[in-house]
């Protein structure tokens, strides 16, 4: 006997394996969906400071992300937000903390924290991992820096004093004094430890120890601020271990790349993936696509010796902007969609100014993207729908400014969570 | 084609080296690369890749010999966005290396399975009394440099060529060859038959070509001339059969791949014959599943009441096919299976069973090694053998090829 059928059809095929991608995804798998994601690299979850960030300038600094949300998507009605609606930025934040393990992220929408970077810049953040929670900044206080010798990138000294200088709002209670210490844990010799390096020492026990125990005299009752290295796998026993030890709060503070925290939120979405069932397929480019009306059909993804033709009645492109390459630009100004070949907006006309003269002004051609419906369905410049089985999450998406708006985050996971809610109603699940 | 084309050289940035411009930093790679993860003395593949790299141009030697510590997993290539080759920038880098400093005798041996196959099958019985001995190891981690622990197999004191040329395969219409690889020749005969009778049970005829080394351990090993004769040579016992359309199914996962993409990408062979058994060449799990996904595949299996972990290799994932093992697992009833999210197991091909690896071998695999432990199941699954042997090594657990799986639910 032989099981009959005519090629395999999944229910959906998601393409990019980012923070949009595996949130389709695992949406899909959990409820019962056949869902298979094929990405070529991890994504950018990695680089990300494991915060989910979704609205911190409108571009006044914002307080309450949910109070600032009708008239910031009011004014800009192509943003993400606007296509995905309301409801999926406050639904993708509920959902998001019961997927991920305790305390991986707390806050609310209606509230933004005020959490340091490395540089010692206040940024708004609506969640964060209760292991960076305690650095919030917003009632001021005094806090201790710490920075580890050998660890790149990560100045104590000056993010101290960006720190102590830090302009709070008027909402805002009380002043910033902080102050910096650095110790130096043994390394086994090595010199130059990366942020993963650190985290796995962290995780040992003894070397805990000569942490606390070099640090515990420098401490004056404020609390302590560490670079986010504070364990990987077992970041909250590390976390509280050093909170009991020392006494006062205990708060991590985001390195550059590679960031531990936007490392443990990529495996914790990974391995509930992996539960849920998701397969992931990793390794080759979409070379081509076939469609027929207005329908995608297949996607053909290059693979050794030959590609594979993979067929799905859904389809999810979640492959990220210009830093996961689903969005490329040639020396003209040219700009393409890597996987689908989508249509592409926002890119002003060669005529017109494309880029502002400093490096972090709004760039007229920043919001460049694939632009879709309400369904997030990709839209040609007719505003016609290219594909209807076709929905498009993440930074992709035209019309934003992430960085600008401390965004990314918020629209990853609300475009993701919509796009795997479109494709359940209308199969009526 | 106009003399214009003719001239136009392959752009730079779509060979491999070229790669290396597209590059961004992002630290991806060294993220999840397993080895730099373990030990200081390898600083990563960004490092000694795409940004070292720059620095071999024209000539120029590699100041230190960190490279060496690359495994050649191949995960840093997977995993990058930006679609930089770096295991293969790597790999290159790493044979032009041993060029300069000559390939020590140690190396030569463990990267010619195929000469202690010959050798040591007639006295397959004192050999592994040999290598079971501690004192015989100790003296061979001292002359030849091949750690006194390493997980080496034993020698089945038979080969599957001799079972293959004794067993009558079914005339049937349907026609596979079969490319069984070292291992199972002069390690695990048993494995071969397994494949064997799963795809006859599939109705194929099983045509077993006598076959040598693919090269492989050969090209990890740094010794590129002597690979690219390996895989010619084998690429000329299969290619007739790839020319008259049969499918070639292989049981090893990075084998198969050395046809499938390795030939061309790393040791830059170009002959057509390599590129015609390439297209045709099948893992076995693939070509199983792709049979499924046709509805041709036999499905009358039997429950199998247990609960197995299953390790993906990372040579396996270098296809770009999935996981095809974990769907065919699916179709048989009452098998759990927990699929374990550890990127490598550390014996890479040969690196582990080196003297001045071995415990960075094994601290890679350690995370595998215990979750698979504390599941206590019977048996773990694996497509590559040296990932086996080593997944036996750390974890105590007896592992198997994931068609051993399949033979036993078909009740062959």
């Amino acid at each position: 006997m032989t099981a009959a059928g005519p090629g395999r059809v999944y229910d959906a095929l998601v393409v990019g394996v980012g923070t949009a991608g595996l949130v389709t995804a695992l949406r899909l798998a959990k409820q019962g969906a056949d869902v298979l994601v094929t990405a070529k690299g991890v994504g950018a979850t990695h680089l990300t400071s494991g915060t989910v960030d979704v609205l911190g300038y409108t571009p006044e600094r914002v307080v309450n992300p949910a109070a600032a949300l009708p008239d910031f998507v009011r004014d800009h009605p192509e943003h993400p937000y606007a296509r995905a609606g309301l409801q999926a930025v406050g639904d993708a934040l509920d959902w998001i903390k019961l997927q991920l393990p305790d305390g991986a992220l707390v806050g609310s929408l209606e509230a933004n924290f005020l959490l340091p970077t490395a540089v010692g810049v206040p940024k708004p953040s609506a969640l964060a991992p209760e292991t960076m929670a305690p650095g919030d900044l917003r009632n001021g206080g005094r806090f201790t820096i710490v920075g580890l010798a050998g660890l790149k990138d990560f100045y104590p000294a000056y993010l101290a004093d960006n720190l102590s200088r830090a302009r709070l709002g008027q909402e805002d209670n009380g002043r910033v004094e902080a102050r910096a210490v650095t110790i130096s844990p043994p390394t086994g010799g090595v010199a130059d430890v990366t942020p993963m390096g650190w985290a796995r020492r962290f995780e040992d026990t003894e070397f805990r120890k000569t942490v606390i125990a070099e640090l515990e005299p420098s401490l004056d009752g404020g609390a302590v601020g560490f670079p986010a290295v504070l364990g990987l796998d077992s970041a909250r026993t590390v976390w509280q271990e050093l909170n009991d030890a020392l006494g006062v709060p205990v708060f991590e503070i985001p390195t550059l790349p590679p960031s531990v925290p936007g490392n443990r939120m990529a495996r914790a979405l990974r391995a509930a993936l992996t539960r849920a069932g998701g397969r992931v397929v990793m390794g080759g480019r979409v070379i081509g696509v076939r469609g027929a009306g207005e329908r995608l059909e297949e996607v053909v993804v290059d693979a050794a010796a030959r590609p594979k033709t993979y067929r799905a009645r859904d389809y999810v492109l979640a492959t990220g902007g210009f830093a996961s390459r689903g969005l490329e630009m040639d020396s003209y100004g040219m700009v393409r969609e890597a996987a689908f070949d989508l249509p592409v907006t926002g890119m002003p006309p060669n005529a017109e100014a494309r880029w502002a003269d400093e490096y972090l002004a709004a760039h007229p051609a920043a919001r460049v993207g694939i632009g879709v419906d309400d369904e997030l369905r990709p839209l040609d410049s007719g505003h016609g729908v290219v594909y209807e089985n076709v929905r498009v999450a993440g930074a992709a998406l035209a019309g934003a400014e992430p960085w600008r708006e401390k965004s990314g985050e918020g629209i990853s996971l609300a475009t993701g969570l919509r796009a795997a809610e479109l494709i359940l109603e209308r199969r009526g699940g | 084609m106009s003399m214009i084309d003719d001239l136009i050289e392959p752009l730079e940035e779509d060979t491999i080296r070229g790669s290396l411009d597209h590059c961004i930093k992002c630290t991806i790679c060294e993220t999840y690369c397993p080895f730099a993860n373990a030990t200081p003395l390898f600083p990563g593949p960004k490092y000694v890749g795409p940004q070292a790299e720059r620095f071999r141009d024209g000539g120029d030697h590699s100041p230190d010999m960190s490279l060496d510590y690359c495994s050649g997993c191949g995960i840093c290539t997977q995993v990058c966005p930006q679609g930089v080759k770096i295991a293969e920038i790597n790999s290159k880098a790493r044979a032009k290396l041993w060029d300069e400093r000559g390939i020590p005798l140690r190396n030569k041996i463990l990267a010619r399975p195929t000469l202690g196959g010959r050798l040591a099958t007639p006295f397959a019985g004192p050999v592994n009394w040999a290598l079971g001995n501690r004192l015989v190891r100790g003296l061979i981690e001292r002359v030849a440099g091949v750690h006194r622990k390493a997980p080496l197999p034993r020698f089945a004191g038979r080969t599957f060529q001799s079972w293959a040329r004794h067993h009558p395969s079914p005339l049937t219409d349907k026609t596979v060859v079969y490319f069984h690889g070292c291992s199972t020749n002069y390690f695990e005969p048993r494995l071969g038959e397994m494949a064997v009778a799963v795809l006859e049970h599939n109705g194929f005829r099983v045509i077993v070509p006598r076959q040598d080394c693919c090269g492989l351990p050969l090209q990890s090993n740094g010794s590129f001339d002597a690979a690219r004769k390996y895989v010619r040579r084998l690429a000329g016992a299969l290619a007739p059969y790839a020319r008259r359309g049969h499918p070639i199914v292989a049981t090893s996962t990075s084998c198969s791949l050395m046809l499938k993409r390795e030939a061309r990408e790393i040791l830059d062979v170009t002959d057509p014959e390599v590129e015609e058994v390439g297209r045709q060449t099948y893992d076995i799990c693939e070509f199983l599943l792709d049979l499924h996904d046709r509805g041709e595949l036999e499905v009358d299996f039997d429950p199998l009441p247990m609960a197995v972990p299953y390790h993906a290799p990372c040579q396996q994932r270098g296809h770009g096919m999935g996981k095809p093992a974990l769907d065919l697992f699916g179709l048989i009833p009452e098998l759990r299976i927990e699929e374990i999210d550890v990127d490598c197991c550390g014996i890479a091909g040969t690196y582990g069973l080196k003297k001045e690896k071995y415990d960075i071998s094994m601290s890679v695999g350690d995370r595998l090694f215990k979750t698979i432990e504390k599941l206590e199941p019977e048996v773990a699954a694996c497509d590559s053998e040296t990932c086996r042997w080593q997944i036996t090594h750390g974890s105590g657990v007896v592992s198997v090829h994931p068609i051993e799986l399949l033979y036993r639910s078909y009740g062959l």
